[in-house]
């Protein structure tokens, strides 16, 4: 076969010379070496203080996303259910009483919505497959948790603030996921 | 202060000094473990232990409280007595050697004239070979009561490993006793201190040949064959936990203090620093500058240990052994020869 790179070299099958063998030299050559590591740049980033930047794409924890009147804009077609290939997303629908047009959008919502997180493998297709843009993934991710349980997280924990009655809270949530 | 014809005073002062040397030894190897840490860390482009406390300075702290608040574990086949004993023993023996270690020139306090040594004996090099050689003791005991064939093994390779280097070792330093004509430590840094040279001049090759041997005897790389932990799951200590395994990784340390402590006696000076004038400061500070110059010292001989350590890998058990007989005694014979045929030549 041919190089594919010009770096190619033959090893030396020559006997050690007498300094060679001595090892000394060779050991204080790699003694410089680990010196001069004293001194590089190290590229460890001090987790809870410092906080390495996310890429443009990243997923997260998802988020049920609510229109500018504070709305849930989830109808529970269960299409994100569907798409979900590690079957994490479980959720129950109910109808829009009289009255409640300020809380849900139109007139099927989910009434339970959970997400197992500990199943759940950040793909996006549930963002993919969602007709109503309810659902979408932001920049955070789960947080460390004692238990099972605390991983299944509900519509309490995945809905965005309200934005007209919870606006300082949503302004919070938009500065952390920026 | 003399009652039924002793000096009491001298009782008095000499238990201070040994309280004020063994609780400085165990200060300075807990700062050690930490040091090692941190060096490693930053041989590797890592920033180390820096959580506990600022520049995680209570890092050695933490472990230690961790250690002492561990299960202890006895196996149940073990010799219980041999196995308690061992850590002890390790650490005992460690702790013996710093008797000799002369720190620095007497200093004056209350009208008495206090050597910053607790014992100057006239075979104080002699004095810390048998001490040495009773650590393996340690391990040896260790080894042997946790009733593991990993510990016996690891055990047995400690035990030929310190027979074999001790042999060059005290051969290498012959020639340098050849030079002084005294065993004693504070006899050999003083002619240090009165000559124009530290001996590391006179005796290039045994200094070299006593620090590799320094260096296998204390069970650091790459001589760390008796804690190999992908061949020997850790070694003599596998059994061990809580404080006694503590004792062992803190005997460990303390050898190495000691180790450097000898070497800058014998070789580079002791408290001698250099391009210094003592006698234009009072004696008292002139003692206490030769202390600090002899931690630093230290300081510079651990951090060379660690450094080493960090560098390169471990010998294979029969190189260890081909180095230790094949060349390190044929070496250090021919330094014997060497320095007793220029002596010879000079007379």
């Amino acid at each position: 076969m041919q190089p594919l790179t010009n770096k190619a070299q033959a090893v030396s099958r020559k006997p050690m010379t007498f300094l060679e063998r001595l090892y000394l030299i060779n050991i204080i050559k790699g003694m410089m070496i680990t010196f001069s590591h004293m001194f590089k740049k190290q590229p460890t980033i001090h987790y809870p203080e410092q906080k390495r930047e996310f890429s443009p794409v990243f997923r997260g924890l998802h988020v049920l996303n609510r229109d500018e009147e504070g709305r849930e804009k989830c109808t529970a077609c269960g299409l994100c259910a569907v798409a979900c290939p590690a079957e994490a997303i479980t959720m129950e629908a109910a109808e829009r009483m009289e009255g409640e047009e300020n809380l849900y959008k139109e007139e099927k919502y989910a009434a339970k919505y959970e997400i197992n997180m500990l199943r759940c493998i950040f793909c996006g297709l549930c963002e993919e497959a969602c007709p109503k843009d309810a659902i979408y993934l932001s920049e955070t991710f789960a947080p460390a948790n004692y238990t099972r349980k605390g991983f299944i997280y509900g519509k309490e924990d995945l809905l965005i603030p309200n934005p007209k009655t919870e606006a300082s809270a949503l302004a919070m949530a938009k500065g952390v996921e920026a | 202060m003399t009652i039924l014809s002793f000096d009491w005073a001298f009782i008095i002062e000499k238990l201070i000094m040994i309280a004020i040397i063994v609780f400085a030894s165990l200060g300075i190897a807990l700062y050690t473990t930490f040091g090692e840490r941190k060096v490693a860390a930053i041989l590797q482009d890592r920033p180390g232990p820096s959580r506990a406390g600022p520049f995680g300075l209570l890092q050695p702290l933490a472990d230690g409280l961790k250690l002492i608040t561990k299960e202890e574990i006895i196996p149940s086949h073990a010799d219980k007595w041999l196995f308690i004993l061992g850590p002890g023993l390790a650490m005992t023996a460690s702790l013996l050697t710093c008797a000799v270690i002369p720190w620095g020139t007497a200093i004056h306090v209350f009208g008495r004239t206090v050597e910053l040594q607790i014992a100057d004996i006239n075979i104080g090099i002699l004095y810390v070979f048998a001490v040495v050689s009773m650590g393996v003791y340690g391990i040896m005991i260790g080894g042997w009561a946790s009733n593991n064939k990993f510990s016996l093994l690891s055990a047995l390779r400690a035990a030929s490993q310190a027979i074999s280097y001790e042999l060059a070792m005290g051969l290498a330093l012959i020639g340098l006793l050849m030079t002084t004509g005294s065993l004693s430590l504070k006899t050999i840094v003083e002619a240090q201190v009165a000559g124009n040279w530290w001996n590391v001049v006179y005796q290039p090759l045994g200094f070299l040949i006593f620090f590799i041997c320094a260096m296998a005897e204390c069970n650091r790389t790459p001589f760390d064959l008796p804690e190999a932990e992908n061949e020997l799951n850790f070694g003599y200590h596998q059994e061990y936990s809580s404080m006694k395994l503590g004792f062992y990784l803190f005997a460990e340390y303390i050898n190495m203090i000691m180790s450097s402590a000898i070497m800058a006696s014998m070789y580079f000076g002791g408290y001698d620093l250099p391009f210094f004038d003592e006698s234009t400061v009072a004696p008292n500070i002139a003692a206490m500058i030769g202390v600090g110059t002899l931690l630093i010292k230290i300081v510079l001989f651990i951090f060379l240990f660690m450094w080493i350590r960090w560098t390169i890998p471990r010998f294979r058990y029969d190189q260890l052994m081909s180095l230790g007989w094949k060349t390190m005694i044929p070496l250090a014979l021919f330094n014997m020869l060497l320095t007793g045929a220029i002596i010879l030549a000079k007379l």
